[in-house]
């Protein structure tokens, strides 16, 4: 099927197989189309069996940084102490709508991937945390996990197996850093969502200060079909030069394009072709300008840098840049760099909790900045303001979100510094000294 | 969080609207069915302050909004302060901490929504409710109108969430019949 297209001859689908197919939203509608079988074998496996297949498949983390999936939970050992689960619906990363999808379309795959991973992390209890504007998903998802307890799937003797698994749904409240997975914790412990500082590591200490491991919607959906078809049969999607990008992704694609939505493609996929061929290239007349590849905390790469990349971990990083979400966000000719990097930085600002200094002060200063520039009255040593305001925030803070805010300035004011440049030397040409004559009209 | 600058640059924390009550006394929610479903939820979490968010939830569901009194029934219901309450209320963008309009009107502007003409979209509600301006209620009490970030519909742009749910492929143009079909 595919949704909002069709899906393109090009694409792979597993995950979206069934986007825009309500039947498969139903219990019924999963178990007809094969779904909890693989919660069933699964649930009958040792853990560590499971954990070492989900090693050899080389499946990783789907939210942006791409920790294989096998060796996270590999690190939750039978301790005797409660274990928690928690699944990252939080979407919010800028360009980033897949997982979204994945909710409304086939809620039952998640529930079915969370109920897996929690019997391969020792965990009887598992929390799908879904941000909280996502009113519908939500609902799907409440509606998947009362019909899977109802069915006997989830609850104390889940598929009849003896073993406890509980799913719950926690619904956020409007904040882009509970997505950080130690923001998301104290979101869900009733807290401010400030990121914890690591270590402890979640897998020591996390939710309600027990072992915890914290995994993305897509990768959770995606374990299922890895315990159903095996490790051999993940493996064929990819390039064959690079063993370390393996599987399916779902990858959204937003902006100044004839086609957006979301495409799955096995990794690797060319993105020149992904863009014009699959997506349509950009819309009538237009050219593309740049490409961010992967959410908006990843560097922007010129329309040439983009054509030449391959949309795999390696191949992002490759062209200077990173796979990060899959969210897809280009821009055309039209646009101003200027203005849509301020804009980027102003969410940044909106969205820091505040607690580290260098972020706090760093993303307004440098949204203050960008706007300046952006309104006609920057100075040519704002440029270097910002490069040092940049260095200042990046890697000294306790969680991501300033490097996320110094990296479109950087990356910007290195691919696109004349659009910079421009507007300033425009307000250098506004400058009148009282009594002199009035600089040479422009 | 209110502490950055807003999308605007303007108010994005709705202000107090003309003609709600600030001052009617607090009918508690928690009491029958509502008391039973936070029973069913705390029975979620190893502690009860877990519950914090899903029964701020309730509350703004039952009220509209957020006041202080129903914080500090919160705050007694989970066996913590009220204080504790109000703190994490306002690290969180969605709990209102004022009445807003009848149809609370949210439009994604952030870059990849922008880059698709997202500001025209603001501009066109803003006009078409009568709102002064952002976080500001109509007159009439039926509509605020907020620039809100990412809505996580990037593909849909300009997706405008009004209430709960979501309408996609908003246009300026298209922002009146919009108005028009909501009841």
């Amino acid at each position: 099927m595919g949704y909002p297209h069709p899906s393109h001859p090009r694409e792979t689908p597993v995950l979206s197989k069934y986007f825009g197919d309500p039947e498969a939203r139903t219990l019924a509608g999963w178990r007809a189309r094969g779904g909890y079988e693989a919660l069933e074998k699964a649930l009958a496996t040792d853990p560590v069996e499971i954990q070492n297949l989900v090693k050899d498949s080389g499946l990783r983390g789907r939210g942006g940084a791409g920790f294989p999936t096998g060796m996270k939970w590999s690190f939750m050992k039978p301790d005797g102490k409660p274990h928690y689960l928690c699944c990252n619906g939080d979407e919010s990363e800028p360009g980033t709508f897949k997982d979204r999808e994945i909710m409304r379309w086939t809620p039952h795959a998640l529930v079915e991937g969370v109920a897996l991973g929690a019997h391969a992390i020792y965990a009887e209890t598992a929390y799908i945390y879904i941000r909280g504007e996502f009113t519908e998903p939500y609902a799907r998802v409440a509606a998947a996990i009362d019909e899977a307890y109802a069915a006997g799937i989830l609850g104390a003797n889940a598929m009849g197996t003896g073993k406890r698994v509980d799913v719950h749904v926690h619904r956020g409240a409007g904040a882009y850093i509970c997505g950080e997975e130690t923001a998301l914790m104290n979101s869900l412990e009733g807290r401010r969502g400030n990121p914890r500082i690591k270590p402890p590591f979640p897998a020591v200490a996390g939710l309600f200060g027990k072992p915890t491991t914290i995994n993305n919607v897509e990768t959770l959906t995606a374990v299922p079909h890895i315990v159903k078809n095996g490790a051999e049969w993940y493996k064929q999607f990819g390039r064959a030069d690079n063993p370390k990008s393996i599987g399916t992704k779902l990858f959204s694609v937003c902006g100044n394009i004839s086609r957006p939505g979301n495409y799955e493609v096995a990794l690797g996929f060319p993105f020149k072709e992904f863009l014009y061929d699959l997506c349509g290239g950009p819309l009538p007349g237009r050219e593309i300008k740049a490409v961010i590849p992967g959410g908006s905390s990843v560097p922007i790469l010129t329309r040439e840098e983009a054509e030449g990349a391959l949309m795999d971990y390696e191949g992002m990083v490759a062209a200077g840049t990173m796979l990060g979400s899959g969210g897809v966000i280009v821009f055309d000719d039209r646009q101003d760099m200027v203005r849509q990097i301020a804009r980027l930085t102003r969410f940044y600002a909106h969205e820091s909790c505040a607690q580290c200094s260098q972020c706090r002060e760093g993303t307004a200063w440098t949204t203050r900045i960008m706007e300046r520039i952006r309104d006609g009255q920057g100075t040519a040593e704002d440029l270097d303001t910002l490069l040092s305001i940049a260095d200042n925030m990046s890697g000294k803070t306790i969680c991501v979100l300033s490097d996320s805010c110094a990296t479109p300035v950087v990356s910007g004011l290195k691919k696109f510094r004349h659009e910079f440049e421009a507007k300033i030397a425009a307000n250098r040409s506004m400058v009148t000294v009282p009594g002199a004559p009035r600089a040479s009209a422009a | 969080m209110s502490h950055g600058p807003s999308a605007s640059g303007g108010a994005i924390v709705a202000a107090p609207p003309h003609g709600h009550h600030h001052d009617e006394p607090h009918e508690p929610v928690f009491v029958g069915a509502t008391r039973a479903e936070l029973d069913k939820i705390l029975a979620r979490y190893p502690n009860k302050q877990a519950a914090l968010l899903p029964a701020l939830w309730m509350l703004q569901d039952a009220r509209g909004w957020v006041s202080e009194a129903g914080m500090e029934e919160v705050a007694a219901a989970l066996e913590i302060t009220p204080a504790y309450v109000k703190g994490v209320v306002t690290f969180y963008t969605m709990y209102h901490q004022h009445p807003v309009g009848t149809y609370f009107i949210q439009v994604c502007t952030t870059t990849p929504c922008n880059v698709c003409g997202a500001e025209d979209v603001v501009k066109s509600f803003l006009e078409h409710t009568g709102c002064e301006d952002l976080g500001l209620t109509s007159p009439d009490g039926k509509y605020t109108v907020i620039e809100v970030e990412c809505l996580g519909a990037c593909g849909f742009a300009t997706p405008v969430q009004i209430n709960n749910d979501y309408v996609e492929s908003v246009t300026p143009e298209s922002v009146p019949r919009i108005l028009s079909e909501l009841k």
